[in-house]
């Protein structure tokens, strides 16, 4: 099976910081794959290269086949790279309706109805939970709705590979569970990319773990192999289990 | 959520426009003609409020556009003798082809930067003028005579000079543009302009070329603009650099603030109040620039929204 | 006259109005820098000065240097104090908002403009220089005022910079262009801050405008030509950088001599603005200034 990202040699540095350090990522169509690492690591910067927020210094990136380094976000966007912010970013003054129809509408490009536009958000809204809150302003929902929202807008965009920054941080524990069904089922069909800090959230979803430290890739394999390395267990020192 | 009422959005402004239609029978001449004109200078005002309304960019140079359909317009009849019509889409072509390339140079700056860099190419558009006095009879302006004002379709002929007659043209105008006005802002378009507005970075991330978005508004503005400049030098006959100055890239700023930014109906309202304002004041002091003062900043400090905007904040949520 | 001594000419003509605009521009500057706060009324400012200084040596009358030199102090206090207040009615409401202050900064400009042709009139009006001693040159006699013109505004200049580099008021200043919510923090009152800088952003203008006055004279529209040039020095400089301020002022304003002297004032200023416009948009810090990226 054809990988559907790779990146080869990805390095980005802030004046004489490599925040992201010659990194080799494969990630594999259909699987949920978390990426964890201590405060700094390079996590945040990583899936910004990969979404095309900012540019590498230097390596490649491929997304199905084909060489995406030097487009831009937008670009990645329509070819499937979904990516949710870390802090919450949805346009506060609109309503939620239009928050998840921004998306839906560029998704249905051939001749988009209203009721085509209609029924795509409600069928977002509908998987979040929000289908209830439409009409109200997005700035006005609760902290772990709107953190919905922001997924619901990536679902909008029936993304291939779905990038989640710290998508659980701030929520309640019921909510957490909620959002772990919800990944779940988002999983069933794209790849989902997952930057988490809750272990127990990764350990329950994460298919394979990706593990940063000072930029560079420490370690990577299945929940449990993680669990056991050594080397990981020295990179958290103290910060967790 | 203004998607569910599409059909009231759309009866109140017909009706303003069959009041419109209405008073052009009923009020004095005076006021008659600076319906007209107010009518003209709206449109100004909506090309003014698709930029900085919908999109939230605040141009300090929009008179570059209104002049760039006055002089296209103007100079057209005058120097190269075409007829009304093409003279009018020769303006809005005008128009349009600056917008592009400001849009072009300008969009590559944000906020400050932005309005400074718009102030600047407007400034030059101003010299510009003035330098070749030759063509376009520089401070002096020019008079667009009576018999090239006049329109005609195979028999009949409508004079432009005519009250009534540029009356209608002025309202046929307007009308025209404020319902593409609702057109583009009830439209999957319109939605992500807003969405620029409210948050570029994140539309950026929902898939969309925010530059090439900003860039066609940029056009769609400049060419609203031009319409009501190009107008402006056929249904009244004067062009002149003044309304190229930076005063008249100030004025629909005025307008849109007073009456509502992100309304449809605000740039009509805000340019009937202003109009009324100075028309009033005019009895007691020459010093209208005074009030032009006194209103920015009042409008800045208590009511950011203008009139239409906190109308639709307290009472009618669902006007457009 | 040959080429030579008229560009010595130019070049004399060119550095008094440097001198004159690097005063206004640093003060538009300062305030830039400080308070991210692009005055538009700037000129205005620079405009009263010059109107207050005709009004203030035509009341004292008596020999020329007293009535200069009452209106060289007292004209840049009274335009301090206006800039104060209107700083603390309306600037600091809009929570210094940079959109919205530029437009209520645009409403100030009409405000002000709208009063001096109110009280002071159409006409433009002379002021007569301290002293009217000449200097003779091989080629031309040329003022001796200009020439202190320059010096004064050199000396101005230069204690300016020392204020702000040198003392614990130019500390603050920069502690609260750096970062203001931490200078809050550290107890610097901000506000007053923000306020006295202002303040000081008209004065400078003021006394720009009262040292040009005796050369040219003061008029209600005056302003509009000094706040076009100090906007291009700020930006060919580099916006908030002093030392970027000067050196563009300088060239700035010998350009202006030369070139006015050569082409038409009108192609002048049109080339100029279209270069500043690019300058702006292709290299947004400026000549002078560094990236910050």
């Amino acid at each position: 099976m054809m990988p559907l990202l790779i990146t080869k040699g990805l390095s980005r540095n802030f004046g004489g910081l490599r925040a992201v350090d010659n990194v080799d990522f494969t990630l594999m169509p259909g699987e949920i794959r978390a990426v964890i690492g201590p405060n700094g690591a390079g996590k945040t910067t990583f899936v910004s290269l990969v979404s095309g927020r900012i540019q590498p210094s230097s390596g490649m990136i491929v997304f199905d086949g084909a060489d995406i380094t030097s487009q831009p976000a937008y670009v990645r966007v329509r070819l499937g790279i979904a990516y949710t912010f870390q802090l919450t970013s949805v346009y506060a003054n609109l309503s939620v309706y239009a928050n998840v129809a921004l998306p839906a509408q560029l998704t249905l490009r051939h001749g988009p109805s209203k009721s085509a536009i209609q029924a795509a958000v409600m069928a977002a809204l509908e998987r979040t939970g929000l289908a209830d809150q439409a009409a109200m302003p997005a700035g006005q929902l609760s902290y772990g709705h709107q953190r919905l929202l922001e997924v619901a807008m990536g679902l909008a965009l029936k993304p291939r590979l779905l990038i989640l920054d710290e998508p659980t941080q701030g929520l309640a524990d019921g909510e957490i569970d909620n959002f772990i069904t919800l990944v779940r089922e988002i999983a069933k069909n794209a790849t989902v990319l997952l930057i988490e800090h809750n272990m127990p959230v990764v350990m329950h979803l994460a298919d394979r773990i990706t593990v940063f430290n000072a930029g560079k890739i420490l370690a990577e394999g299945a929940p449990e192999a993680i669990r056991e390395n050594a080397a990981v267990q020295e990179a958290y020192l103290g910060t967790a289990p | 959520m203004s998607e569910a009422s599409p059909a009231r959005a759309y009866a109140s402004h017909l009706g303003v426009m069959a009041l419109l239609f209405v008073l052009s029978f009923l009020l004095p001449e005076y006021y008659h003609g600076l319906l007209a004109r107010i009518m003209v200078l709206a449109v100004f005002a909506m090309g003014y409020n698709i930029l900085f309304g919908y999109v939230g960019l605040l141009s300090l140079g929009h008179a570059m556009f209104f002049g760039a359909g006055l002089y296209g317009a103007g100079l057209a009849v005058i120097q190269l003798g075409w007829s009304v019509p093409s003279a009018f889409l020769g303006g809005i072509g005008c128009g349009a082809v600056l917008a592009l390339a400001i849009g072009l140079l300008a969009l590559r700056t944000t906020g400050v930067a932005f309005m400074i860099v718009t102030m600047m190419f407007a400034q030059v558009f101003y010299l510009v003028i003035l330098y070749f006095a030759t063509w376009t009879g520089g401070d002096q302006g020019m008079v667009v005579p009576q018999p090239a004002r006049v329109l005609t379709f195979g028999a009949t002929a409508l004079d432009l000079t005519n009250p009534t007659v540029r009356y209608m043209t002025a309202l046929a105008l307007f009308s025209l543009v404020l319902l593409i006005t609702l057109a583009i802002v009830r439209s999957r378009y319109g939605r992500v302009l807003v969405a620029i507005r409210e948050n570029e970075e994140r539309t950026k991330m929902l898939g969309y070329d925010t530059f090439s978005n900003k860039l066609a508004a940029v056009v769609v503005s400049g060419a609203i603009c031009a319409a009501s400049g190009a107008a402006y030098a056929l249904l009244f006959g004067y062009v002149g650099s003044s309304f190229a100055s930076v005063q008249y890239s100030i004025l629909p700023l005025l307008w849109v603030l007073l009456g509502g930014a992100a309304t449809t109906l605000g740039p009509l309202i805000g340019t009937l109040f202003m109009y009324y304002v100075i028309d009033i004041t005019s009895g007691y002091t020459s010093a209208y620039l005074l009030i032009v003062g006194i209103a920015l900043i009042l409008l800045v400090l208590f009511f950011p929204k203008g009139i239409l905007g906190s109308i639709r904040q307290r009472w009618l949520g669902w006007l457009p | 006259m040959a080429f030579g001594p008229h560009l010595l000419l130019a070049a004399l003509e060119g550095l008094v109005t440097s001198a004159v605009l690097a005063l206004t521009a640093l003060g538009l500057s300062l305030v830039f820098g400080v308070m991210r706060v692009v005055n538009v009324a700037h000129g205005e400012f620079f405009m009263l000065g010059a109107v207050l200084a005709w009004a203030i040596t035509t009341a004292i009358g008596g020999h020329p240097a007293l009535g200069f030199l009452a209106a060289l102090v007292i004209a840049p206090l009274i335009v301090g104090a206006i800039a104060l207040v209107a700083e603390q009615l309306v600037l600091r409401r809009l929570n210094y908002n940079p959109e919205a202050t530029i437009v209520a900064t645009i409403g100030m400009l009409y405000i002000i403009q709208q009063l001096a042709l109110t009280f002071y009139g159409p006409e433009a009006r002379p002021v007569e220089p301290p002293f009217s001693y000449r200097i003779l040159l091989p080629w031309f006699g040329y003022s001796g005022y200009k020439l202190s013109v320059i010096a004064a505004s050199a000396l101005l200049l230069v204690a300016t910079w020392l204020v702000l580099t040198r003392t614990k008021i130019g500390l603050v200043m920069r502690a609260t262009q750096y970062d203001s919510e931490t200078a809050q923090a550290f107890g610097i009152p901000v506000d007053r801050v923000y306020g006295g800088v202002f303040a000081l952003g008209a004065m400078l203008a003021a006394v720009a405008a009262v040292l040009i006055v005796p050369i040219s004279q003061a008029h209600y529209l005056m302003g509009q030509d000094p706040l076009l040039l100090s906007f291009i020095v700020v930006i060919i400089g580099g916006l908030g950088s002093l030392r970027g301020t000067v050196v563009a002022a300088v060239l700035i304003g010998l350009s202006d001599g030369i070139i006015s002297m050569f082409f038409s004032p009108t192609l002048a200023k049109i080339i100029a603005t279209l270069l500043v416009a690019m300058v702006l948009v292709f290299r947004p810090q400026g000549l002078f200034g560094t990236a910050s990226r």
